[in-house]
Parts: structure tokens; sequence; C-alpha cells
């Protein structure tokens, strides 16, 4: 069998965990986004405690490599009497894995907005948190685009740690064909291009949305 | 009888950043419909006193009163009152996402919670008076710097304030600019604005306005009508500062 009719041949079961792989980048990454404007305002506005607080998140999460923390989740929590599915461990720790690298990220689109209008906000009588709402987060978000955009890559790819945990995603399904049909070098083939395909989309799409939000007038 | 109360009173303004004393007791007033113009040497405290008129930067010690009411009381609602004081700031500070009608708009549905319609036309009657309607869906990175600085006059303008306070309002824009925006200003004083302006602008300082504070480490050193502090300034200091000006600036013909 060549190379292309082993692809033909296995496709549907590796698009069918696909799915899954998207599942668990798509959740995690929205919830992550959530919690790093959360983090990356506790850093930027909060008081003591709060700084210290998502500070120490912050840093602890960057600090310890994601398998172990998956691990913490997938094999921790059940011997602490909490028991949810392979899946969920597994959204937990990417959702609070990348919560804390947005929050970098955010931190630095926060910082990199043009001086002075968090005063100008302040001085027709908006409230901080009106300000942070109004002028800080929707230009925020614009400039993070381009360093989100390798978050995303990032937790596509790294979802494939998730196969250690036994959730049902790419890496595992090939991981499973291959141990069936010992063809592993091809099998692996395919799944490096599958991945690399949703890459690619999910870049050029984030390449047009940059494009779409741009401020007029501002960067080339 | 009571007159009316003064639209801005200081009394004995202090301010220090660290251990350095910026402001070391500043009291003065203005009257409803006053130009007074604020000048001295840079890193004096002008724009310190500014903020410290609209608590953005709140005083050490002394009272900042507002029609009436004191800003310096713990109990007072800033964002209310920062409402009735528009200040205009020499970086301009417009919001960078948002068209010139917007940046004038959002304060009136963000803040005074106007409806979107009622709040629109409102900016663009704004912009109008500044000369921009035209220009109402330009973002500030398609704007000169002149035009930049109506668009925040505009907006300062439109949450209807009794007081303007304008912390160096040209002394960012190229030379051929700063005419649009004193013409503006101009006109704003001539209408019966109150108005508070520190710049280095001296032919706006002599042909509008009603009192020049010179204010040096610190201190208001003298003050006085425009005239009398072109041709008879009481201090030396004062007479030093107003040579190297017109050096500078070119002066008050303007």
């Amino acid at each position: 069998m060549s190379l292309l009719e082993l692809a033909w041949d296995i496709l549907p079961s590796l698009l069918k965990a696909t799915t899954v792989t998207l599942e668990l980048t798509g959740i995690s990454i929205a919830i992550g986004l959530i919690l790093g404007i959360l983090l990356a305002l506790g850093r930027l506005y909060g008081n003591k405690p709060i700084y210290a607080l998502a500070t120490a998140y912050v840093e602890f999460i960057r600090g310890t490599p994601l398998l172990v923390q998956l691990f913490i989740f997938y094999f921790g929590l059940p011997s602490i009497g909490i028991n949810i599915s392979p899946f969920f461990s597994a959204l937990a720790a990417f959702s609070l894995n990348s919560g804390a690298y947005q929050a970098e990220y955010f931190r630095g689109a926060i910082q990199s907005i043009k001086g002075g209008q968090m005063l100008a906000a302040r001085s027709i009588g908006m409230s901080r948190f009106k300000g942070i709402v109004f002028i800080v987060i929707p230009q925020a978000l614009r400039l993070v685009i381009p360093s989100w955009s390798n978050e995303l890559i990032y937790l596509v790819k790294y979802s494939s740690l998730a196969y250690m945990v036994q959730v049902p995603e790419l890496m595992a399904r090939g991981k499973i064909i291959a141990s069936r049909n010992f063809r592993t070098f091809e099998v692996f083939l395919v799944v490096a291009f599958i991945y690399l395909i949703v890459v690619l989309i999910l870049s050029k799409i984030l390449d047009l949305v940059e494009e779409k939000v741009k401020i007029p007038g501002l960067g080339t | 009888m009571l007159s009316n109360p003064p639209i801005l009173l200081l009394k004995n303004i202090h301010k220090s950043y660290g251990t350095e004393e910026v402001l070391k007791g500043v009291s003065f007033e203005l009257n409803k419909g006053e130009t007074k113009v604020l000048i001295g040497p840079s890193g004096t405290g002008k724009s310190t006193l500014l903020r410290c008129i609209n608590q953005l930067t709140p005083p050490d010690q002394g009272e900042v009163w507002l029609n009436g009411t004191e800003l310096t009381d713990s109990k007072v609602d800033i964002n209310k009152a920062r409402q009735q004081m528009g200040m205009v700031f020499q970086h301009f500070n417009l919001f960078a996402h948002l068209d010139a009608l917007n940046n004038v708009k959002l304060g009136l549905t963000k803040v005074k919670g106007m409806n979107e319609e009622e709040a629109k036309s409102k900016a663009i009657e704004e912009l109008e008076r500044v000369g921009l309607s035209t220009q109402a869906s330009s973002y500030p990175a398609q704007l000169s710097g002149g035009q930049q600085q109506r668009v925040g006059i505009a907006r300062a303008l439109a949450m209807d304030p009794k007081l303007m306070l304008f912390d160096e309002p040209t002394s960012a824009l190229d030379p051929e600019l700063i005419g649009e925006v004193l013409e503006v200003m101009i006109d704003l004083a001539e209408a019966g604005m109150t108005m508070l302006v520190v710049t280095h602008e001296m032919g706006f300082a002599r042909s509008v306005c009603d009192e020049i504070i010179f204010l040096e480490n610190g201190k208001i050193v003298e003050q006085g009508s425009p005239r009398q502090f072109f041709e008879s300034p009481e201090h030396k200091r004062t007479q030093g500062f107003l040579d190297k000006i017109s050096e500078l600036y070119g002066g008050a013909e303007r």
C-alpha cells in the first residue's frame, strides 16, 4: 500500500480525532483568554495582594512543564477525591497554562498602548473601570494578535500531550493506528501533515482578523 | 450681598514627589469668563498644578474649589466633578482606536449616559465648533497634530465644562499648525469660556488673557494683567523669563 493509499485509508479516523484536538484547543484558548486578560489587568492595575497573586500564578505556571501540570490534574485530582474525565483534566491543565502565557502577551499589549489615554479618559470623568473596558481592552485586543497567534499555534501542537492521559485526540489516534499496522513512520507523517494544515489555516484566519480590525492610519 | 463664588479657587496648594516639593503653596482664583495664563520655566510645577486642580494628581495639602464645591474633600464624587473641567493635553491623548467623532462621543454616551443619536449630533456640533466636521470619520493617526489637538478640545468641550484646563496645548505642534489651535482657543475665550492655560505663546497671553501668573520653583512670583506684565514687570526674574521666551518663541507680537 502506497503512502497515499495508506493516508486515504486512515484519514477519516484521524480527522475524527482532529475534532477532539480542535475542541480541546478551542475551549482552552478561550478560557485562557479570559483568564489571561484578568491576570494581566491584575498585574497592571491591581492592588498589592492582587498583583502578588497574579504574578505568583504566572511565574508558577511558566516555571513548570506543561506535562507536569497535566499529570497533576490527571493523577492529582482523583487522589483528593475529585474525579474528572481525561478530557476535562487536559482541558483544565491547558486552560490554566495558556492563561498564564496569554497574561504576559496581554500585559505587553496593554503597556504598548499609546500613553496618556487613560489620563484623558479620567479627565472627562470616566471611572478607571470604564477606562479599562472602553479604552484599554479594545486596543489591547488588537495589539495582542501577533503574539497571541503564537500562543494559539503552540496550543494546537501542545494539545498532542493529551495523548499521555488517554484523551482520544489526533496524536493518540495516530499512535493507536500505528500500533496496529506497524507503519509508524507513514502514520505520523500523515498526523504531522494534519497538524500543519490546521496551523496554517488558523494563522491565515488570524492574519485576516488582524487586517480587519486594524486601526486606520496606524502601522503599515 | 454675596457675589457668585469664583469658578475656580485654589488655596495654598502643596505637592511633593518624594522629597522634592514641586508646589509650595499656590493660591489664586478664576472668575467666570476669565482666561488666565500660567507661565514659568519647565519643571516648575505648571502641569502638576493643572493636574492638582482636576485631582488627576491629588495635592498633599491645600484646597481646590470648583464653583463652590470643594474637590479636595474626600466625599466629593470626583468623576462627576471632572466632567465640569475639560482638560487638553500637550500630546493630545486621543483614543487611538476611535475616529474623531467617537473620540468626542465616548464621554457623552459612557459618562453622561446620553443616547446614541443625541450624543452623535452633539459630537458633530463640537467638531464643527473646532472646524473639523469634515474629518469626523478620520482616526487620530490620520490627522495632523493640529487637527488632533482640536479633536482633543472638542472632546473636552462636549462634556459642557465650566472650566477648561490647557496643558501646553501647542508645544508639541509644528510651528505652522500652532495657529489653528490658538484660533480655536481664542474663539473659546471670546465666547466666554473660563480658561486656565499653561503656554509659552506670549501672543495668545497678550491678546486674550485677563491675567498672567508667573510660576517659578513651585511658587507664584508675580501675577498681573498682560499689559503690566510685558511693560513693567515687578520682578527681575519675570523680565528675565520673558526675554528668554521671546527669544525662543518670537515674542508677543504675534
